[in-house]
This record gives structure tokens, sequence and C-alpha cells, in this order.
């Protein structure tokens, strides 16, 4: 019984990438390698400010005197980030001033990718910024948007265009010299999305931004700032795909969020990064510091992420409770599959009074991969009841795979309430013959079961994600069932 | 419906049926009792294709076809049901989703397409009111949290939406209140056609009262040992095993 589990597990985990095809469309590039010169090249390239130039070179220059973090529960091989190209981009030839201009072979990526740029036919409601090898392409909605005041746009246009909300944000909440990758990302980012809430709008659409890796031998760098003013609420979706490639490709992004007073921000990724082949080759390595900070009292952050790509994870969505009864909520389920590594969880840092984390983290491993949680609550003094309630859950499917779970936990004002639950389990023989037994398939079963073990968190994902989170989730473990 | 030869079943190299031999027909209710680890519920996994058995011997026909190649999800879809002895709970997975999955699987292996959401929701509420059931029930997870007869009951729920031809019911009645025992026996005789066919695996008597068995097997370390008519199960109830230890 045990090897037939076994044998089905690995046919369940064993599907093919459909997100796999790169599109053909001519490239402006850099030059291979990372040096004073290629951070000049990316800023020149965009047009950029002296006050933007200075702060790349910085990190630049600051990111050479760091190494990379060790301590994550990942292997890979070196990176070689002389051998990298840290700028692509479509070429354009000119500005586009509507979607006919778009490279038809842009458009037809995203319409394999089920994306939508076409406002007239958006019938859904979200607006969307699509960024490929790190420039953004097109955000559709920005008329209807700034009817609000609200402002979504790419980073590039947001630093020509609104350039003093980005120098008083960008950086604030994830600082260049923060870690190896941030520093990495804020010296090369090429573009991302930016968005700003003002006081008292509730954004009448969901965001969202698709990223898209292309080119070969490329990073990707975007960056993401968000900012809500006092009383804004905004819903913000992202999600990414890359083509398969035998070589590792590098992403390393940075997520910045800012809720004012009594602001509300949601986050939910579908990350679905290129995960590489059965034999653990190709993928993409994915290191990204997504921060988020209530700065206001009664603000609210909340990060939802269904994790089932990349060859390596290394992500800690995190939110800084600053402000009094400000609350941090952080939903994940992140599956690995054959050899994927995948180390992530969140970080919660009490610094106001009476300020509130939920940490719900899922992890599904199955084949010869890894899932670890990594997980920090710290409360500081000054920080009079705070609370926080941590669940993180792993399910294994087949015996080859490991779950590991580092919850760090530093309290030190006694009136704090911390709680902290942890369980292991696996898909049993049982569940799988009941559902069998009533005409199930053992793939399909597996989609079931395991959906149902995420539900806590999918539940809190937009409508327009859930479904489409639901089924990847199914997919990325067909081939591992018994 | 369902014709058994001689089979021969073994866990792990042990012996556990020695040559059963059944013959179920459309339209009937046979009943199998027996003590303890004496094989039933190994019997109605083997049926079901549960895998992990070793057949050394025999076959099982069902509706004319040997089932012994089949997978259990095939054998479920040919319309074989089995009403668990201890049904499994799936966190998380609503009753509804289940069986619409159920469901559709099984036409799906028919091609056919899926249940419309009007036909299946109408279905829901017409089985719920059969079978008495709460109206809750059906959005909580699957036996997750239910008490014992609620599990049972709901594996009667889900053949009364599955309308198998075979149901196999491994002591559905254990655990069952009186009511609930009313309940779920007129439900398996409403379900009662004359183109489908019920196994009930019992220990009691009482349930044969109200699911009127036309046939009564007693099986007794891995074989059926005396099969009778309903009174078979009253003599049981008197004189206990050790009266069959002693006949045969
Ligand atoms: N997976 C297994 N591994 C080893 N032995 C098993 C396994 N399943 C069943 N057996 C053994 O096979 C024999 C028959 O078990 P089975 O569950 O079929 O009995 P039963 O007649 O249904 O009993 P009960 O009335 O208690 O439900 C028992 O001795 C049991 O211990
Ligand atoms: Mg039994």
């Amino acid at each position: 019984m045990e090897k037939n589990q076994n044998n089905i597990l690995e046919e369940v985990t064993n599907s093919d990438y459909k997100y796999g095809f790169h599109t053909n469309i001519e490239m402006d590039l850099a030059a291979v390698g990372l040096s004073e010169d290629t951070v000049r090249f990316i800023s020149a390239k965009k047009n950029e400010p002296d006050w933007m130039l200075e702060f790349r070179l910085t990190s630049y220059r600051h990111w050479l005197t760091l190494t990379e973090p060790k301590w994550a529960h990942i292997h890979h091989p070196a990176i070689k980030y002389q051998d990298i190209i840290y700028y692509a981009a479509p070429k354009r030839k000119k500005e586009l001033a509507s979607l006919d201009e778009v490279d038809p072979e842009l458009l037809d990526t995203f319409k394999k990718l089920g994306i939508s740029l076409d406002e007239q036919k958006k019938l859904s409601g979200v607006a969307v910024d699509a960024v490929i090898d790190s420039v953004s392409v097109k955000t559709t909605f920005t008329d209807t948007l700034s009817k609000y005041g609200v402002i979504f746009c790419s980073f590039s246009d947001a630093v020509q265009n609104h350039p003093d909300l980005v120098k008083q944000y960008m950086g604030s909440v994830v600082p260049s010299n923060d870690n190896f990758f941030a520093a990495l990302n804020s010296a090369v980012f090429s573009d991302g999305s930016f968005c700003y809430i003002p006081k008292g709008v509730r954004c009448p659409v969901e965001l969202s931004t698709y990223f898209r890796i292309n080119a070969a031998n490329t990073g990707q760098f975007e960056r993401t700032l968000i900012i809500a003013d006092e009383g804004a609420y905004v819903s913000y979706m992202e999600g990414c795909t890359a083509p398969m490639r035998d070589e590792n490709q590098l992403h390393a992004a940075i997520v910045e969020i800012v809720a004012m007073k009594d602001a509300e921000v949601k986050y939910s990724t579908v990350q679905n990064w290129y995960p590489g082949n059965k034999k653990g080759e190709g993928g993409i390595y994915n290191f990204v510091t997504k921060r988020g900070i209530c700065k206001g009292s009664h603000s609210k952050i909340s990060w939802t992420q269904v994790e089932t790509g990349s060859a390596i994870t290394w992500k800690y969505p995190s939110v800084v409770l600053m402000g009094d009864n400000s609350i941090g909520e952080f939903y994940s389920v992140a599956v690995t599959n054959n050899f994927q590594q995948a180390d992530t969880g969140s970080k919660m840092i009490h610094l106001g009074k009476n300020t509130k984390s939920t940490i719900i983290s899922k992890g599904i491993s199955a084949g010869q991969s890894n899932n670890s949680y990594r997980g920090l609550v710290k409360v500081i003094k000054r920080a009079e009841n705070a609370r926080n309630f941590s669940q993180c859950d792993s399910l294994l499917l087949g015996d080859k795979c490991g779950a590991h779970t580092f919850p760090y936990i530093k309290a030190e004002n006694h009136t704090s309430i911390i709680e902290h639950e942890a369980t292991t389990s696996k898909i049993s023989d049982d569940q799988l013959f009941y559902c069998k037994q009533r005409g199930i398939s053992s793939e399909s079963a597996i989609g079931l079961i395991v959906n149902g073990y995420a539900k806590e968190v999918l539940m809190h994902l937009p409508m327009e994600f859930a479904v489409e989170a639901q089924k990847l989730l199914a997919i990325s473990l067909e081939g591992s069932v018994g | 419906m369902l014709s058994i030869r001689n089979l021969k079943v073994s866990i792990k190299g042990k012996e556990i049926l020695k040559g059963i031999n059944l013959d179920v027909n459309a339209g009937e209710v046979h009943a199998i009792m027996g003590p303890n680890g004496t094989g039933k519920s190994t019997l109605a996994y083997v049926i079901a294709g549960r895998e992990g058995y070793e057949v050394t011997e025999g076959e099982i026909i069902f509706k004319g076809r040997n089932i012994l190649d089949l997978s259990a999800e095939e054998r479920a879809c040919e319309g074989l049901f089995l009403g668990f002895q201890y049904p499994v709970e799936i966190p998380g997975v609503s009753i509804t989703n289940f069986l619409r999955t159920a469901i559709n699987e099984q036409r799906k292996y028919k091609g056919l397409d899926p249940v419309p959401a009007v036909e299946f929701l109408a279905k829901m509420e017409e089985k719920k009111q059969l079978l008495e059931l709460q109206e809750k029930l059906a959005s909580r997870s699957v036996n997750e949290g239910f008490s014992g007869g609620e599990k049972k009951k709901n594996e009667i729920f889900q053949m009364a939406m599955l309308e198998p031809s075979l149901a196999i019911l491994d002591e559905t009645d254990s655990g069952l209140d009186i009511d609930a025992l009313r309940i779920v026996a007129t439900g398996v005789n409403k379900l009662r056609r004359p183109d489908n066919a019920t196994i009930v695996i019992t220990h009691y008597q009482r349930l044969l009262e109200y699911i009127i068995p036309d046939v009564v097997h007693v099986l007794f370390d891995g074989r059926i040992v005396k099969s009778g008519g309903k009174e078979l199960a009253l003599l049981l109830e008197e004189k206990g095993y050790e009266w069959i230890r002693s006949e045969s």
C-alpha cells in the first residue's frame, strides 16, 4: 500500500508547468554583469532624476559590502552575480498611447496567461499592471482610477510623475541596506508597480500586477510601493509566471506597503514562477523582501500568499505594527514538489499598544522537496497588550519530502499574549480510499483534500484569485497521490 | 448483480478470506453477520477495490464482469458503494463540494456533462429530507467533528445522492440511537428498487427488523458457513456464535 501511494504521489507531482512558453520579442538588454556602470546604464535607460541614481549607487555600494544570508534552510549552487543580465526590456518604438500600439506578441503572451489587458473587454473590474522582464508594459484602468485620485502606474512613471511620493516612501519600509537581496534590488530594479490611495478613498477596483520573466539569463528585480493614506482601502493582487528554462533565474523583488491611520491594505499573491523540472533542474530563485508598516493607529495590513512555483522561495512578508490598535495578518499556503525548496513565513513586529497579529501558515510538501516555515513574533517593551496567534501546519505527501518549522518569539512586554500551534499531517490511505470509493480519482482526491486543508488561507483571497489558486494547488501536486 | 466465486484473500501473507461464495441478485437485500475479526470488513473492502489485499484465488463478478482488475474509483463509477464502518474525516472539504465532485467524476466516467447546479442542489434537498438531516450538515466538512451517529447518517446520505446499483453497508447501524436507526433504515428501504441491491453487515438482529433481508449469511473465520432466511438472525441472537462453531 505504502509503495503504491508513493507511485501515485509521483504521478500527481509530475504534471507539467503550463506557463513555460516564451515569447520572441525584441529586447533591449544591458551588458552581462553588474558594476556601477550597469547601475548607471539602467538609470539612464529610465531617464531617472539624480536622486534616484544616487539611491541606486548608494545601494549598490552597500551591496558590495554584504554577503548572501546563509540561515535559510535551502541549498543551491552559488549564484553567479556577474553572469546575470540586469536589464531586459521589450523594445519600445515610442511611447504607448493606446493598447493598439503594444507589441502583438506581448499581448499574445498575456492572452496565454489568461490576462486581458483590454479595458473595454475587462468585465471583472480589475485594474492590471503588466510587468514583463521588470518593465511595465501596460497599466489598465488608469483613467477610471484617477477619478478617485487613485494613482496606479508603473514604478518608472511614478518616479517621473510623482517624485515627491516616491522620494518620501521608497526605502522607508525596506531600507536599501535591509539585506543582501534588498540592497541588490535597490541598485538594479528596473520597474514595478506604484500605488497611492488618497485619504478616505476605498479603491473601487482590485488592483493587480502580473509579473512575467521572459528573457533568458536575466534577473527580474521589480519593486512595488503601495501607500494607503488615512482611512483608505485597497486590495492588491500579484501574479507571477516564467518560461521553462534549464538555467536558474534570479528574482529579487521588494514590496513596500505603508498604511496610515485607519487605512487597510490587503495584498494577495499567487506565485507560480517556473519551479524547475522533475529532476530539479532550472527554475526561479525567488528571494523577495516584502514588508508593510501599519504607521497609523487602527490600520491593517494583510498578506495572503499562495506559493506554488520557484525552485527556491525565500520570503517573509512582514508587518511592522507601529500604530496603536493596528492589525497585521499573514495567510500562506506554500506548496513544494519534486526538488523545490521553500523557506517562508512572516515577521510580526509589535511596536504599538493593543496591536494584534495573526499568522496562518499551511505548508504542503511532496516529492523530495523541502518546506520550511520561519517566523518571528516580536513585542517590544512599550507594546502593551499585544496579541499574536500563529498556526503552522504541515501536510506531507509521500515520505521523501521534508517539513520544518522555525518559530521565533521575542516578547519584552509581559502583558502580551502569544499563542503558537503547529501540526504535521499526512494524506492518509484511508482518506484517499474514501474518496476513490465515491468515484473520485486519486488526482482529484488530492486536489480536494489539499484545497480543504488550505481553505483557511484560500478564503482570504479575492474571488478572482481564489479559483485560480485552487486549480493551481491541484495542478502543482498532480502526480503525487495515493 | 454480484457473484463471488471461491474468493481467497490474504493480508501480508495471512489468509483472511478462505473461499467466499456469494450471490446477490438485483432487488435483494442480504445481511452478513459474524463475530469480530472474521473478515466482514475485509470482504467489503476487497469488493470495493481497496489496495493492500492480496487476492490469491477466485473472482468477483459485478454486473456480469470480473471487476478484480478495476480500480476502486472505476468500481464506484460502475455503481458500487461502500458505507464505511469507520468513515474518515476530510477537513475543510464540505459535504456539498465532496458530493458534487464525486457525482461529476462518476458522470465523466459515463461520458456525461457535469450535473447542473440547480439539479444538484434540488437533489441534495430531497435526500436531506429523506434522511431528516440537519440543514447545516451539508455545509460542514466531511465527517469532521461529526458524532458517530452523524457519520453513519452521512454515509447513507451519500448513498442516496450517488444512487449505486449495489450498496454494501458495513455496520452502518452501530452507533445509531433508536430514532437514527429508524431514519437510516427507512432511508435504505425507500431507496430500494428492483434494479439495485444492498448488503448490510451487522452485529444486530435489531437492524433487520427495519431492513428485512432476503438472505442472511454467517461469516465465520473467513468462510460463509451458513445462509438462510431472516429467522437465522434471530437464531444467532438467541444462541450466539458458539452455536455456529459447534454446527460447523
Ligand atoms: N490492514 C490489515 N493488516 C493486518 N491485519 C488486518 C488488516 N485488516 C484486517 N486485518 C485482520 O483481518 C481480520 C479480519 O478483519 P475485519 O476487519 O475484516 O473483521 P470484521 O469481521 O469486519 O470485524 P468487526 O466485526 O470487528 O468489524 C482481523 O483479524 C484483522 O485483524
Ligand atoms: Mg468490520
